[in-house]
């Protein structure tokens, strides 16, 4: 039987109180992640469960209790708290998936400072728009990472402190501290924050098609989201063994890769290494995980390795299979259950929901490509883009909008409140994705309502891309769009047109791709270029990225009375 | 081993991929896919430098992430499909 038994009368009588009571949320008392991740599990008899596997690139394997999460949290904790960290103010954590990234954050949380995970393999170009516009104090790196920090630091005046976690032997400059949380000496006890349902807890970056990245900005009492969510859909059991594939980066990698599982006092396993299929299949063996969330690309890409590969393992450990990031095509339902005899759940959500909204459950029947239905507490529907008005037919294809007040739901963009206010129409909260509503209640995915592209389940400005790539010294004018891939649903393709002087060729493109990749990150880097002598343009000189693409996929290009004559 | 191309590729991925901070030593062995100093989604960058560099027209399907793990194993990639010899 699933946590979630019957999914209609879930619905029907749900109210977030019931996921309240089963934290013993007291409204008065003290409410931080932090804590409900790590002491809590401790206070309910856990403390010498394990709480993390980790494996290395190396399969070295290191494993923490919670209660080892809770001394080394409040390790951290004291450091950050010594240092000078106040609440409120912004510690980056800018690591890869090592064990300082995970518990880390959650010292960060105690101390009521608000964590900023950013993705280990951004340029420095992308960490210094986010540090630069989250006016960030601190930064939780590694030796791997710190040439990119050192490189924009004197254009951060408000970085006062660079944490090195691995930093011991090292020569360190100014500013800069080494940390290491296990050599510390243990601090038993720390009294953490006292948080409110509404104390800022995470800064998650998210890409928009027009500006930059935006800081969407969550709270503590996410939690209570993010629990209930995870117990429901992910379905954990006190026995199981979870793995999360994503990175804490993002925002997938935070609610359910840190918060949901530990609330719920989950043991889960961690791989520092990407998407290798062979490692992937042999962590699911070695460690019997139990339940697997991961994304249609790493997806596509395990079907793409073939049957034999999977066969060599036994993965009958396995007993619930979710999917996020971006839709789920139905042939990977099909060939999971084919080959691991368990369907894929696909699931729906986004940064600035904070926890998943719409999805399939266990024991609802799955319709294969479907994203399923709305979390019970949630209310989503359909509007029409004009008047932002509820579609009741079946089948019509509109806006995915959510009604405001869920637990988990963003409370701002990070200094931009017009675009936050800007994502409300006509009482509903609009997600920016096109689907259908069949009559049975199934939500169907069609596309984005934007220009932002969704590349292995990432989103990405093309906003950011063209203005890196304006900066390379051959470029004139630059335009990004998403161009469909059957593995990654999209990937980046820049048109370029070159400035007077300079010529297309092969070693330039290779320059370019580099080029953007080291100042954004290796998802942002175009995978295809193609130079043109100009770019289609309005009259008032807006790029029409709309015509671009649909000149490469083949769609109707629409309306182009605007479109400028050169 | 053709040690010209060794070096070649080498360099390329030091000035490339590896930070200079870092400390981090790459010799023809280190594990660049499963030891996280290249991700799956530069390939594309090291591929297409590969066929530009060797004329070595690596197919897709082949540039996966074991046969780019290593220095070693991406020389034997390029051995067998390079048109420049």
């Amino acid at each position: 039987m699933s946590n979630i038994g019957s999914y209609e009368k879930r619905y029907k009588n749900f109210d977030w109180s019931l996921s309240k009571k089963e934290m013993s949320w007291d409204e008065d008392g003290m409410i931080n992640i932090g804590y409900l991740c790590a002491d809590r599990n401790c206070d309910l008899g856990l403390a010498d469960k394990t709480a993390l596997i980790w494996e290395s690139f190396t399969e070295e394997e290191k494993r923490y209790t919670f209660n080892d999460i809770r001394i080394y949290s409040n390790n951290f904790a004291r450091f950050f708290k010594d240092l000078g960290i106040s609440p409120g103010e912004r510690v980056c954590i800018f690591l890869d998936k090592i064990p300082a990234l995970y518990i880390g954050m959650l010292g960060v949380l105690k101390t009521g400072a608000i964590a900023q995970p950013l993705f280990s393999a951004f340029g420095e170009e992308a960490l210094f728009t986010r540090l630069d516009d989250a006016a960030t104090s601190a930064i939780l790196t590694s030796r791997k990472h710190i040439g990119k920090v050192r490189r924009i630091r004197d254009k951060l005046p408000a970085l006062k402190y660079v944490v090195v976690v691995d930093g011991d032997d090292m020569e360190l400059k100014a500013g800069e501290y080494a940390f290491n949380f296990e050599k510390a000496t243990p601090v038993e006890k720390f009294e953490c924050y006292k948080a409110t349902t509404e104390t800022p807890s995470l800064l998650h970056y998210t890409s928009g098609t027009t500006g930059k990245p935006k800081g969407a900005l969550h709270v503590h009492g996410s939690a209570v989201a993010q629990y209930i969510t995870t117990k429901w859909v992910l379905d954990l059991q006190p026995n199981d063994l979870y793995w999360c594939t994503a990175d804490p980066g993002w925002v997938t990698g935070t609610s359910y890769g840190i918060i949901g599982p530990w609330c719920q006092g989950a043991t889960q396993l961690v791989l520092e290494i990407g998407f290798i299929p062979e490692r992937w299949y042999k962590a699911i063996e070695k460690h019997k995980v139990t339940v697997f969330y991961s994304a249609p690309t790493a997806i596509r890409m395990l079907m793409k390795e073939g049957e034999q590969l999977v066969r060599k393992f036994d993965l009958s450990s396995l007993r619930h299979l979710i999917s996020v990031g971006e839709p789920l095509n139905a042939e990977a339902v099909l060939w999971s259950e084919k080959v691991m005899g368990l369907p894929f759940h696909d699931s729906y959500w986004q940064t600035e929901t904070g926890c998943i909204v719409i999805s399939n459950y266990p024991d609802m029947k799955i319709k294969p490509g479907s994203m399923g239905k709305p979390f019970p507490g949630i209310v989503a529907t359909i509007v029409d883009p004009k008047e932002f008005k509820p579609i009741s037919h079946p089948g019509s294809v509109g806006l995915i909008a959510l009604q405001p007040g869920w637990p988990a739901m963003f409370r701002n963009y990070w200094n931009n409140e017009e675009t936050y206010k800007s994502k409300f129409k006509n009482g509903w909260y609009i997600c920016g994705d096109r689907a259908s509503i069949d009559e049975e209640g199934y939500f169907w995915f069609v596309g984005r309502d934007d220009d932002v592209i969704n590349t292995a389940g990432h989103l990405v400005g093309p906003f950011e891309i063209e203005s890196a790539l304006l900066e390379h010294p051959a470029i004139a004018e630059s335009a990004a769009i998403g161009k469909p891939d059957p593995v990654n649903m999209e990937v980046v393709k820049a048109f370029i047109a070159l400035k007077p002087g300079y010529t297309p060729s092969d070693e330039l493109k290779l320059n370019i791709i580099n080029f953007v990749r080291k100042r954004l990150s290796p998802l942002a880097m175009p995978q295809e270029i193609e130079f043109r002598e100009s770019l289609p343009k309005t009259r008032s000189g807006k790029l029409m990225r709309r015509l671009l693409r649909a000149q490469e996929t083949g769609e109707e290009i629409g309306d182009i009375s605007t479109l400028e004559n050169d | 081993m053709d040690n010209e191309m060794k070096e070649v590729i080498l360099q390329y991925i030091r000035d490339e991929y590896v930070d200079e901070d870092s400390g981090v030593k790459v010799d023809e062995n280190t594990r660049l896919i499963s030891g996280g100093l290249v991700d799956s989604f530069s390939l594309v960058s090291l591929l297409l430098f590969l066929r530009q560099r060797y004329k070595a027209d690596i197919p897709d399907a082949e540039a996966t992430p074991n046969a780019f793990d290593t220095v070693t194993s991406i020389m034997q990639l390029v051995d067998k499909y390079r048109k420049d010899k």
